[in-house]
């Protein structure tokens, strides 16, 4: 039974990561209706960041953690500007392509500024671990830290977008952008915002993430990044709860199915519910039905 | 516009074969552009090379140094150069000089063979590689086919050395998993053992099947055997859980560094101290950047190396490696540099010289390597069976202190 | 109008005779030059991968222009064929001593077993609509390579033993031989693949796509990708003609699966060969090329593969080069501004264009 309990909170624990990572995923393609493959490889450049300020140049965490999310949102923005926002009115597809390139380009940026040696990476969290149950259930800091900070996130960035301005700029963009921008939304700015958010949220969870898992290499984004792709479609894309949802039960999935079905066979019981899910609903949990429009 | 693009293409094209073409034309004479692959710090020992009498040994290589494995590939390269740079400054074998090039594969069989390829077209004549086993099967393939003398530093798999051509400078992955049972069940470190390995690695396989069937002799109980995959390796809660539900005394670890510095951290988060047992992979723990040594304490594996050793051959070695790479070498680039070390040996014990073409060469080294018996920094007195494999005996290390120290 | 007819006809055939005209070219000139041995050996050994690659590009372009659904999980199918055809010749080595018919043989088991992957993936995927199709289509590449990655089957003189746990539980006599070893996959496969062989597959694709796409079924396909709500009005059986064309489309992967296993001596399913990965690079392949334009993905295939190997010298920038070369091609030929330019000059098109109109959505 604590068995369970363990496993339980180690998934949501993953699951919350996936979760802040998906958030990024799902902002964007709510408003720029583009899939940013290139979103995992912004995770990297975080973890990265917060290696070099507080393990390299002995910075407090905190401020590392700082440096870290400002240099992901510059990151974002710049990415959107260059590579992003030339296509815009382009081909889904041809987006897609450029965002693979972008991903390839961070990954090898990485590579020569850092090598490809495994970085060992100080967790930033010093919250003892707790014990529960006389021993038997041992829940660590960076657990705990990382369920907090995706249920704070989840809260601030549901607030801001129902109750500021620019909320309800981005929501009227995701909605319907020429609309919008009759209405006096500025659009480009609406969604260099969108992509500053989520970069911002990327920093963050590649902070929570090599936590958590300790390591870091250029290629550590690629595959949370594609989880949580997963996670923002499962949970329906576009839809904030949505991939909130998705993020948490993907992470759960993922350790259940690794604990009591078979650890070789984890992913793909995560896909195969990804897509019984899709095949029930369409497009996902909380995703808008798309009106289909004769 | 987009006929101007296809044009492009078609152009691009036509280049490139040309370019393919004319590259075969460039293996009679030296090409001054190698060189130039070379990690940048023997800038001058090749240039010198050509002045020599104009023939040297060209010496591939083949191995990740882009991707999730160039950790290894990169080692490998480094390692390799230094003992290149050494023999060539010291005169070369025989008086001939060496050049070695050194091919990316991306630690995939199809790009090994690509690369295995390009040192062709570059005029290789003996391989070191490739790297990662099942890459290294593949070009054995190929290099078995051209009858040209391979030896690979780190390619583990049983099958990497099925051709006569091919042999190998590391254990294989089944005399790991035999030996490190033994150890275990000889020094009673446990009777029950929990294994993690790497269903998608066939290193990582191949020794845990060897480790389990000689388990069976040894008393010791396998109480969890809980694989990850090369798409799941950043969480490791629910194996070490299971592990330390299970009660196992000594956790077996048959795969990398870098994964295992991942379980040892995740082993402290569960407040979990069972003993730790790596193989040879495990070698390179205390080097991974900003690695928090105290939770590797008390971490036996099996090595042919450690870098701290008093030997005056590993000295030298981790003393140039270094300097030259600011890091402490792993097995991955120990086992380059004996490799070279090696092919020096067989050349001259084979009276090889560089106007021989490569097939001639391979038997001629083919028939050398049986009789040589090698002291290098990977062991002493290494000698090797007509089947590839050689013979050596491992060492057993265990990090106290936060250093590497044989037992 | 009849008139009118004939002549996009005739410019059609002609735009596709060229595109088999390129082909056997290709294969004349390669041939001859290496004759005459002007062929480095990199490029010899390149010539396999690229039928590989160019049976891929033009089989997703198959349902990514043609049918204008978005996959990624090409590669999986490409894992199907493979594996499959793999283990056939393994069993075969000794009943079917003529490595020609056993090759051939083994083709029709890859692109069968591919085939019927394709419509068991097909009949749920195709229900879904745009990115959700492209995800799940991923998930399915993905679980294919996973699943494929557990299976142990060996042999011995009790027949055949299948496991999903690992080699030991297979409890194999000693006379036993493994055939897929779980995920160190397949050693010893026979190397049949030849140029001429892919060359030759590469020729009966464009055949089958080039025939499939001007064919009746081929409009229906097309009508359905530009308006299925139309389509469907005038009574195409949606359901049929998509399912029709992705299994198409799945069936020449596997065939491309079949000439990768038979060219290597080893053949496991990674993330790097089978993984989403590698379909990624395939649709790069195919949007690089132009979406819907065969000959475009040829070319585009033949580039890309070609690209980072002649890069080689540049080391460690060469994939980085590769990425901005990407990124750059499609701000280029892609961006709202580069493409006014491009449709402007689109109807006197020389590369038959008659897809390109229709991109995404």
């Amino acid at each position: 039974m604590m068995g369970f309990i363990s496993y339980l909170v180690n998934g949501i624990s993953l699951g919350s990561v996936y979760a802040i990572i998906a958030l990024g995923y799902t902002m964007v393609y709510g408003i720029a209706k583009m899939l940013n493959f290139a979103h995992g490889d912004v995770i990297m450049i975080g973890g990265f960041v917060v290696f070099t300020t507080v393990s390299g140049m002995g910075l407090p965490p905190m401020i590392g953690i700082l440096i870290s999310v400002v240099a992901c949102t510059v990151l974002g923005v710049v990415i959107e500007r260059i590579a992003y926002k030339p296509l815009r009115g382009a081909s889904k597809l041809a987006v897609l392509i450029t965002a693979i390139g972008v991903s390839y380009f961070l990954q090898n940026v990485a590579l020569l500024i850092y090598g490809a040696n495994t970085k060992s990476f100080t967790s930033v969290v010093t919250i003892p671990p707790l014990s529960l149950a006389g021993g038997s259930l041992i829940i660590s800091g960076e657990t705990m830290v990382t369920i907090t900070a995706c249920i704070v996130i989840m809260i601030v960035l549901t607030s801001f977008i129902k109750y500021s301005k620019s909320g309800r700029a981005m929501l009227a963009v995701s909605e319907d952008s020429g609309a919008a921008q009759l209405m006096g939304v500025n659009v480009n700015a609406t969604i260099a915002l969108t992509f500053a958010i989520g970069s911002a949220l990327a920093a963050i969870a590649g902070v929570l993430l090599c936590s958590s898992y300790p390591s870091l290499t250029p290629y550590t984004g690629a595959m949370p990044g594609i989880k949580a792709f997963v996670a923002a479609v499962f949970g329906g894309i576009g839809s904030i709860p949505g991939a909130f949802i998705g993020g948490i039960l993907l992470g759960v999935i993922e350790i259940l199915g690794k604990a009591y079905i078979s650890s070789q066979l984890a992913d793909a019981i995560v896909f195969a519910v990804l897509i019984v899910v899709l095949l029930v609903k369409p497009t996902g949990l909380l995703g808008r039905q798309i009106q289909e429009k004769v | 516009m987009k006929k101007a693009l296809s044009l492009l293409l078609v152009c691009a094209m036509t280049f490139s074969l040309a370019a393919c073409g004319s590259k075969d034309e460039g293996t009679t004479a030296p090409a001054e552009d190698n060189t130039q692959t070379e990690t940048g710090t023997d800038a001058e020992a090749p240039a010198e090379t050509p002045a020599a009498d104009g023939a040297v040994f060209k010496i591939g290589g083949i191995g990740p140094t882009t991707g999730g494995a160039s950790a290894y590939g990169i080692a490998v390269q480094r390692g390799a150069q230094i003992a290149v740079d050494e023999i060539n400054a010291a005169g070369g074998i025989n008086g001939v000089q060496i050049e070695l090039n050194f091919q990316d594969d991306e630690h995939d069989p199809e790009k090994s063979v690509n690369a295995y390829n390009t040192l062709k077209d570059w005029g290789m004549q003996i391989l070191i590689g490739s790297v990662t086993s099942n890459p290294c099967i593949a070009v054995a393939e190929e290099s078995h086919k051209d009858n040209l003398f391979q030896l690979t530093p780190s390619g583990t798999a049983v099958k990497c050395v099925q051709y006569d051509n091919a042999f190998r400078m590391c254990f294989s992955d089944p005399n790991q998993g035999l030996e490190s049972a033994k150890y275990i069940g000889a020094n009673s470190l446990a009777s029950k053992v929990a294994v993690i390995y790497d269903s998608s690695d066939p290193y990582s396989v191949g020794i845990f099947e060897a480790f389990r069937e000689e388990a069976q002799n040894q008393n010791i109980e396998i109480v969890a055997a809980e694989a990850f995959t090369a798409d799941s390796k950043t969480d490791f809660s629910v194996q070490v859980q299971k592990a330390k539900d299970n009660g196992a005394e000594l956790l077996y670890m048959p795969f990398y560094y870098t994964e295992a510095s991942l379980v040892l951290a995740e082993c402290k988060k569960q407040s979990y101290a069972p003993a730790f047992f790596g193989v040879d992979g495990m070698d390179g723990i205390l080097s991974v950047e900003n690695f928090d040594a105290s939770l590797a304490e008390n971490l036996m594996y099996m090595a042919p190396f450690v870098a701290n050793s008093d030997d005056e051959q590993v000295k030298s070695f981790v003393t140039k490696y270094q300097e030259q790479f600011n890091e402490v070498p792993n097995q991955f680039a120990a086992d380059a540099y004996d490799c070279v070390y090696v092919v020096k040996a067989a050349i001259e014990a084979g009276n090889v010289t560089p106007d021989m073409d490569a097939s001639a060469m391979c038997d001629a080294l083919k028939a050398a390597m049986t009789t040589i018996s090698f002291d290098g920094i990977t062991g002493k007195g290494i000698s090797w069976e007509a089947s590839g494999e050689p013979n050596k005996a491992p060492l057993i290390v265990q990090i106290q202190n936060g250093e590497g120290v044989a037992l | 109008m009849r008139q009118m007819k004939t002549r996009v006809w005739s410019k059609n055939t002609r735009s596709n005779l060229i595109t088999y005209g390129i082909v056997i070219a290709a294969y004349l000139v390669v041939e001859v030059m290496m004759r005459a041995g002007m062929i480095s050996s990199l490029l010899k050994g390149l010539l396999v991968p690229l039928c590989m690659y160019v049976i891929l590009a033009v089989s997703l372009n198959l349902t990514v222009g043609i049918l204008g659904e978005l996959s990624l999980g090409h590669a999986g199918f490409m894992c199907v064929g493979a594996f499959s055809s793999a283990v056939f010749s393994k069993c075969m080595l000794e009943a079917v001593p003529a490595g020609g018919v056993r090759f051939f043989l083994a083709i029709l088991v890859g692109a069968a077993f591919a085939a019927l992957f394709g419509i068991l993936v097909g009949i749920p995927v195709l229900r879904l609509k745009g990115d959700y199709l492209a995800i799940v289509t991923l998930a399915f590449g993905e679980i294919i390579k996973n699943i494929v990655n557990v299976i142990f089957l060996g042999r011995d003189s009790r027949g055949f033993h299948i496991s999903t746990k690992d080699a030991f539980s297979l409890n194999l006599e000693a006379d036993g031989e493994m055939i897929i070893n779980g995920p160190q996959g397949i050693t010893g496969t026979p190397q049949n693949s030849s140029f001429f062989i892919g060359i030759i597959l590469i020729l009966i694709t464009l055949f089958i796509v080039i025939n499939l796409v001007n064919s009746r079924t081929g409009r229906a396909i097309m009508a359905i990708r530009d308006n299925r709500i139309a389509a469907e009005s005038v009574g195409i059986n949606i359901t049929k003609y998509k399912l029709l064309a992705f299994t198409v489309s799945a069936s020449l992967a596997g065939v491309a699966g079949v000439l990768y296993a038979h060219n290597l001596s080893t053949l496991a399913a990674t993330p790097k060969n089978f993984g989403y990965n590698m379909s990624i690079m395939i649709l790069v392949f195919v949007v690089l090329g132009g979406i819907g334009n065969i000959r475009g993905s040829i070319i585009a295939a033949v580039v890309l593969t070609l690209l980072p190997e002649m890069l080689r010298s540049l080391n460690d920038y060469r994939m980085l080069i590769y990425a901005v070369v990407l990124i750059v091609t499609m701000i280029f030929t892609s961006s709202p501004g580069g493409r006014a330019f491009r449709e402007r000059y689109s109807l006197k098109l020389l590369f038959g264009g008659k897809n390109q109109a229709k991109e995404g959505e």
